[in-house]
């Protein structure tokens, strides 16, 4: 729950989502569900010359099973926070 | 404009391309979907993404192979790749995407790796006998 969470915290900022299958798709992030399905708006493909597959969407949703990573806005992060949030997860609380 | 809501009720009746983990692409009209992300697409075709060539001049491939062979013998030096590259842009040409009619389709939700919005104006203008893709590579999990 706590990823799902903090997922919410960023909804409106510019992510890149980084799929299983090397795809890079760069994004406003639009909203997310407790299985960290992945919606974007205005969408474009990092290696849109190697991957012109999307040329036609702008808003896309994406499995969140086949996320390799979200690369996160520099300001997207408060370290701190995030520490404490996953010790109490941990601990059980 | 993708309404509010994580899931896939806001492009319900609407043109959706979706990306599956083995690397097809499959576009079709969003007619339902459920929790697991199965979903059935209606009026759906495959867009094949072609890495292959295919021969437009025929007649001229002879000829220019010949002079070059003639060419390599007088000189005594062997065709270069350049050459031969050269030889396959002129006589040959991509050939483009191609499109598979599938029809109504269910697709299950653990083969789905993206749905995208299709925005059919962008679609309209894309040109689909030129375009050239690298295969998509299958998810790996």
């Amino acid at each position: 729950m706590l990823f799902f969470s903090y997922f919410k915290e960023l909804v409106g900022k510019e992510v890149t989502v980084e799929l299983k299958n090397d795809l890079a798709i760069r994004g406003t992030l639009h909203s997310v569900d407790q299985y960290l399905n992945i919606k974007l708006e205005n969408t474009r493909v990092v290696d849109q010359d190697k991957y012109p597959h999307m040329l036609s969407v702008r808003n896309c949703f994406i499995r969140g099973s086949v996320v390799r990573y979200v690369l996160l806005p520099q300001d997207g992060v408060d370290i701190d926070i995030l520490h404490d949030a996953t010790r109490r997860e941990a601990r059980g609380g | 404009m993708a309404s509010a809501g994580p899931g896939l009720e806001s492009l319900v009746d609407q043109i959706i391309s979706v990306i599956t983990n083995d690397g097809r692409n499959i576009v079709g009209t969003l007619r339902g979907f459920d929790q697991a992300t199965n979903i059935i697409l209606d009026e759906s075709h495959e867009r094949v993404y072609s890495t292959r060539y295919v021969l437009i001049n025929c007649d001229l491939l002879p000829g220019l192979l010949s002079n070059a062979l003639i060419g390599s013998l007088v000189q005594n030096s062997a065709i270069s790749n350049k050459f031969l590259s050269w030889c396959l842009k002129v006589c040959c040409q991509h050939e483009g995407v191609q499109q598979l009619v599938l029809g109504l389709y269910i697709i299950r939700g653990d083969n789905i790796s993206v749905v995208g919005e299709v925005d059919e104006e962008l679609d309209a203008r894309l040109d689909l006998s030129n375009l050239r893709a690298h295969p998509l590579k299958p998810v790996i999990h």
